[in-house]
């Protein structure tokens, strides 16, 4: 599966705030780690901002904090926010529809979904930074 | 989460770990212990609470399985308590090593892991995830695992959290 950049760009960015909690982190910042425009980053935090994940403070040193709770906001709730179908994998569509071929395929690709919205909905951010501070070491111990 | 074991050449944990505090700011320190007989009517109780199915003659076996073989347990089977009040269990956790199941090498496995309602979020979960893992790790293993509901949001965050992935192997099943 592929997650929408904009989806990719907010789990980003909010690990970026939880690093630094004490901190108003600019989407300049951010932009210039990943490689991205503010303006799209802006947009990204708008709707983070929107849905009660990050806060803007104004003014000079002004940026973003998390607001959220990193121990409990999921992979899945943020991405939920930029993909409004929903996370889907492969659909079968409208082909063969009413058969017993497509209904027997679509019990698969519901399996497939089933298990990408578990995996998704168990990771919280605070795992997630975790995992990246293990991978980070990891890497270290590589060079 | 229980499994069945099906192999009889799996490894001995050896002596059940020894007590340790569980790390955790103001909240009251926990020792974690190996369960003692007594300890089976405070487990049983505290499934039924979160399970809604009393299931003492489950919980007393498992207890038997930790003491039977010997003098050298066959399971681990470890207690959490409040440090000012070690005959009170907070939690608890069970596993134990197996071999060459489904061809896998031989690794600790977690099968039954629960907290009092009223004392979750204050680490004791973590200490307790944390004692099987050194048991594990003393008698050997360079690997833990356990099985999820794909449904039980809660636990899968929780070992999710403790750092357990995904592992190679896939559950399979089907309606008979």
């Amino acid at each position: 599966m592929k997650l929408q950049v904009a989806s990719q760009l907010a789990i980003f960015s909010i690990l970026e705030l939880v690093a630094e909690p004490n901190r108003q982190i600019t989407v300049a910042d951010i932009g210039a780690k990943y490689g991205i425009s503010t303006n799209h980053l802006a947009k990204v935090m708008n709707v983070l901002g929107r849905a009660g994940l990050v806060r803007s403070v104004r003014g000079a040193g002004g940026g973003f904090q998390f607001s959220g709770n990193a121990r409990r906001t999921t992979l899945l709730d943020i991405i939920e926010l930029f993909e409004p179908r929903g996370l889907r994998g492969p659909e079968t569509g409208e082909l063969g529809r009413h058969t017993a071929e497509a209904a027997a395929l679509g019990v698969v690709l519901r399996e497939i979904d089933d298990t990408v919205r578990a995996t998704l909905g168990s990771i919280t951010i605070a795992t997630l930074r975790d995992l990246a501070t293990r991978q980070r070491a990891k890497a270290v111990l590589a060079t | 989460m229980k499994q069945v074991a099906t192999d009889s050449r799996k490894k001995r944990p050896g002596r059940a770990p020894a007590p340790v505090e569980a790390p955790g700011g103001g909240a009251p320190a926990i020792v974690i212990r190996a369960a003692e007989r007594r300890d089976v009517v405070q487990v049983t109780a505290l499934d039924a609470q979160v399970t809604g199915l009393p299931k003492p003659e489950h919980w007393m076996e498992l207890y038997r399985r930790q003491r039977s073989v010997g003098g050298a347990p066959a399971g681990i089977f470890l207690v959490a308590s409040p440090a000012t009040d070690p005959e009170r269990v907070l939690g608890f956790i069970i596993g134990e090593i197996r071999a060459w199941e489904f061809g896998s090498d031989p690794c600790g496995w977690v099968y039954a892991l629960s907290v009092r309602p009223e004392a979750r979020e204050r680490g004791v979960g973590e200490a307790l995830l944390k004692a099987i893992a050194e048991a594990f790790r003393r008698a050997g293993m360079g690997k833990m695992r356990t099985m999820v509901a794909r449904d039980a949001i809660l636990p899968m965050q929780f070992f999710r959290g403790e750092g357990l992935m995904a592992g190679p192997y896939i559950q399979l099943e089907k309606d008979l």
